[in-house]
């Protein structure tokens, strides 16, 4: 998948200034479209940005990729997983436009999220610059393919 | 009476609110009937007590006895390991908690 | 057993760092504890009855000498002497200072140890047969597939927040001594169509579980192939993150989704997204699996007429409790000349599954002296010396005799499954320690303990079932009835490869009643019971209303 910013490039700036929490991993300019429901996008054909709620089936967007700009996933409360599944079958569909997570983000689920394919973050809360860096520098490696590019252990053992 | 419990955040210790201040022994909980919210509420934000409630309780010679078993186990530490608890040399105190 | 290479430890180094930057940030206020509780407890951090306790993982219930040594210490270091070995192979401490967590993880960590993943809703501690490697009756050693999953499951980014606890336990024999159906995934390796000398692959059982709503699962898939075994597992945690129920955390559990779509309908939910999977690449290489597969190598047994290095003197083996240990406490091992001993910490009048420093240290030394350094915890909160030559079995059991350590009476009633209940457990309605001190004493002092036989007896302190309640041949639930504990008695639960769920009798009893009900259902199978038959058989046969007429008539 298409993910062009290392950790160590660090998180871009938001051209728009709209919301000075937001954290992207990406080098294009953040998108600035209102999301709209996952049933409202698949009916709207001039629609450009979706959110997802935890209940939604992100499956129903795979048809309309091309057109998508944005996807954000909302979670409602960080303790509420359904979020990761959603961004990694969206990854997997080949999906490779902005993915953000937004809602109750917690530093502590970034490296996480990070794997499951999310690229951009958009917390109810702003997180701490230097705990943020700490969090996604944390892991020397990973034990398990997901939807980012870092090969797994076992891979390496055997490479 | 309801009186104020919860535990120390650095050492996982129960404790009890005296007043003025969080105590090992449950003998030192005061009535907190009507301020139980608002003590809690401070002292958690001060992070001098972990996951305050209160529970009912009532006086027993003179101090605070709780009226439930699972809050006198907690004032008192396992009865099945007396030695470990915070009166192990009380020949009693297995009558205090059940 | 498995060993870490750079990779492992890192990993688990980098655990210990997050962790003690997360408690810095809790006693610094950064975090709420509402914030920091999933984290903690996905480091096994619990706050409990009296403090925090910590559940340290035990991977497969496999540890080394050096393990346990570790684990001895910390039981001194941090804690009060002791650790309570647990109904999931692992081990807790009761007594633990949220200051000394980051550096008790860093201790565990010079040893290859950890508490990842030992609580939370994200896939625990994989489980297996404590047994494994040594039985005479497995098929393979099905630890190199728990390690397999072991390394799959930690840190795995899509399922951390899973609806709830996920475990998993994989045997590889026809006898099931890892209550392998209770679990949300049950695998047992098998081979394919049931061929001697047949390709391997896993049966998957899915959506079994205790708990308020004991359930056994189903078998969803009879055979999935070794080299798909990641991306099968990968699909059903995939479906359950994304369908379980998250309104109600007492129906989130994976057995709930699975009995609300049904078998057929999860398992063809799983089947498209296995499907989808197949070509996502999650499937590790099979050169993982055998380069597992070497750790578990056997070691190199003796000859079986070999004599022992010991100098324990040669009568002990002739002498009457030595030989009822060996009948009661050693199960028959692959290798000619060698047996599994239990080493047994249900000590009469004890409390199940505690053990103190100074004992851990002793099977320490008796693992690498007369064990190949290899120590297993049993579910049954008992600890196994997987592989012991018959020549050294007196001077091992002398050394766990004068330490407390040798009880004779592995699955016989004096050998109880308790959880730590009121006495340490913030959930609990009832104590079930004391319950178990009774009936200890009660079936030591008549006498009739070896005379029943089998007979597996399980204790809960509440409806989560830690004690395993439901699959005991005898259970007892402890409940709260206005403020004072109460006991209900049920019958007929097996968690072995027979697995069922037991009853209730009828109406619960007191403390002292409930010693006496489990008397007087004893004595209404030593009444009963024909030639060869368990407890459990004639309850089977003769059913519920003869029990019942005893206890109530």
């Amino acid at each position: 998948m298409a993910d062009p910013v290392t950790h160590s490039d660090g998180p871009q700036s938001d051209g728009q200034g709209h919301n000075s929490g937001l954290l992207r991993y990406r080098d294009d300019k953040a998108a600035s479209h209102a999301a709209v429901t996952v049933d409202a996008f698949v009916d709207q054909d001039d629609a450009l940005a979706v959110r997802i709620e935890p209940g939604d089936e992100a499956r129903e967007l795979i048809p309309h990729l091309a057109r998508v700009k944005l996807v954000e996933v909302n979670f409602p409360a960080f303790g509420d997983g359904r979020g990761y599944s959603a961004a990694r079958i969206l990854r997997e569909a080949g999906y490779d436009g902005e993915l953000r997570a937004v809602g109750d983000v917690l530093v502590d689920q970034l490296a996480y999220m990070r794997r499951c394919g999310f690229d951009s973050f958009d917390p109810d809360a702003p997180l701490d610059a230097g705990d943020v860096e700490a969090a996604l520098a944390r892991w020397p490696d990973v034990y398990q393919s997901a939807a980012d590019d870092r090969t797994p252990i076992w891979t390496k053992r055997h490479a | 009476m309801r009186i104020l419990t919860g535990n120390d955040l650095k050492t996982g210790a129960v404790t009890w609110w005296t007043g003025s201040d969080w105590s090992l022994r449950v003998e030192d909980a005061v009535d907190v009937t009507g301020n139980e919210d608002e003590i809690a509420l401070r002292e958690e934000a001060a992070r001098r007590v972990n996951v305050p409630y209160a529970i009912d309780a009532e006086l027993d010679a003179g101090s605070a006895r709780p009226a439930h078993i699972k809050d006198r186990v907690r004032a008192l530490g396992p009865t099945v390991r007396l030695d470990l608890s915070l009166k192990p040399t009380d020949p009693d105190i297995g009558k205090w908690v059940i | 057993m498995y060993r870490y290479d750079s990779y492992d430890q890192a990993m688990v180094d980098a655990r210990v760092e997050e962790f003690r930057d997360q408690c810095r940030r809790r006693l610094e206020g950064k975090l709420t504890e509402d914030q920091f509780k999933p984290l903690r407890l996905m480091n096994g951090l619990y706050l409990q009855l009296h403090a925090y306790m910590l559940r340290v993982a035990v991977p497969y219930g496999t540890l080394g000498g050096d393990q346990m040594r570790a684990l001895a210490d910390i039981a001194e270091k941090y804690d009060r002497g002791y650790g309570h070995f647990t109904t999931r192979q692992n081990i807790q401490y009761n007594w633990i200072k949220l200051e000394d967590a980051g550096d008790i993880l860093a201790d565990l960590a010079s040893v290859e140890m950890h508490a990842i993943q030992t609580s939370g809703n994200c896939i625990r501690n994989i489980s297996s047969d404590h047994f494994a490697g040594a039985a005479a009756d497995e098929l393979v050693d099905p630890r190199p597939y728990a390690e397999l999953l072991r390394q799959w499951s930690s840190f795995h980014p899509e399922f951390a927040y899973l609806p709830r606890k996920f475990k998993i336990a994989v045997i590889a024999s026809t006898t099931d001594r890892a209550a392998m159906k209770l679990h949300d995934i049950g695998i047992r390796i098998v081979e394919r169509d049931g061929e001697q000398g047949g390709e391997l692959g896993a049966q998957f059982y899915v959506g079994g579980g205790m708990g308020r709503t004991p359930m056994i699962a189903p078998c969803i898939n009879e055979f999935v192939p070794l080299d798909r075994l990641i991306t099968y597992a990968e699909a059903c945690l995939r479906v359950y993150n994304r369908h379980g129920r998250r309104d109600n955390k007492y129906k989130a559990r994976i057995k709930i989704l699975v009995h609300e779509l049904g078998a057929e309908e999860y398992t063809r939910q799983v089947d498209a997204e296995y499907a989808h999977m197949l070509d996502q690449g999650v499937e590790p290489p099979f050169a993982e699996l055998e380069r597992i597969r070497t750790f578990f190598a056997d070691p190199e047994f003796r000859a079986a007429d070999e004599a022992s290095a010991s100098n324990e003197p040669a009568k002990t083996a002739s002498e009457p409790a030595f030989q009822r240990w060996v009948r009661r406490n050693t199960n028959p091992h692959k290798a000619p000349g060698y047996v599994s001993a239990v080493i047994s910490l249900k000590p009469v009048g004890g409390i199940p599954g505690d053990a103190t420093a100074e004992q851990m240290r002793l099977m320490a030394d008796l693992a690498e002296r007369y064990g190949f350094d290899e120590l297993r915890v049993m579910h049954t909160q008992n600890i196994v010396l997987p592989h012991v030559h018959q020549s050294d079995l007196p001077a091992v059991w002398r050394a766990l005799d004068g330490a407390g350590l040798s009880t004779p009476n592995l699955d016989q009633i004096g050998d109880i499954i308790a959880c730590p209940g009121l006495d340490y457990c913030s959930l609990a309605n009832a104590r079930s320690i004391p319950v178990a001190q009774k009936i200890s004493e009660r079936f030591e002092a008549s006498g009739k303990g070896e005379a029943l036989g089998e007979l597996k007896l399980k204790i809960s302190g509440c409806i989560n079932a830690c004690g395993h309640h439901h699959a005991g041949h005898i259970g007892i639930l402890g409940v709260d009835r206005k403020g004072v504990e109460n006991y209900q008695l049920s019958l007929g639960g097996s968690e072995a490869e027979d697995t069922a769920l037991a009853k209730i009798t009828g109406p619960g009893f007191s403390e002292e009643g409930i010693v006496d009900a489990v008397e007087t259902a004893a004595d209404v199978y030593l009444r009963e019971r024909t030639e060869g038959e368990r407890f459990l058989d004639t309850y089977r046969r003769i059913g519920m209303t003869p029990f019942k007429e005893a206890l109530y008539g």
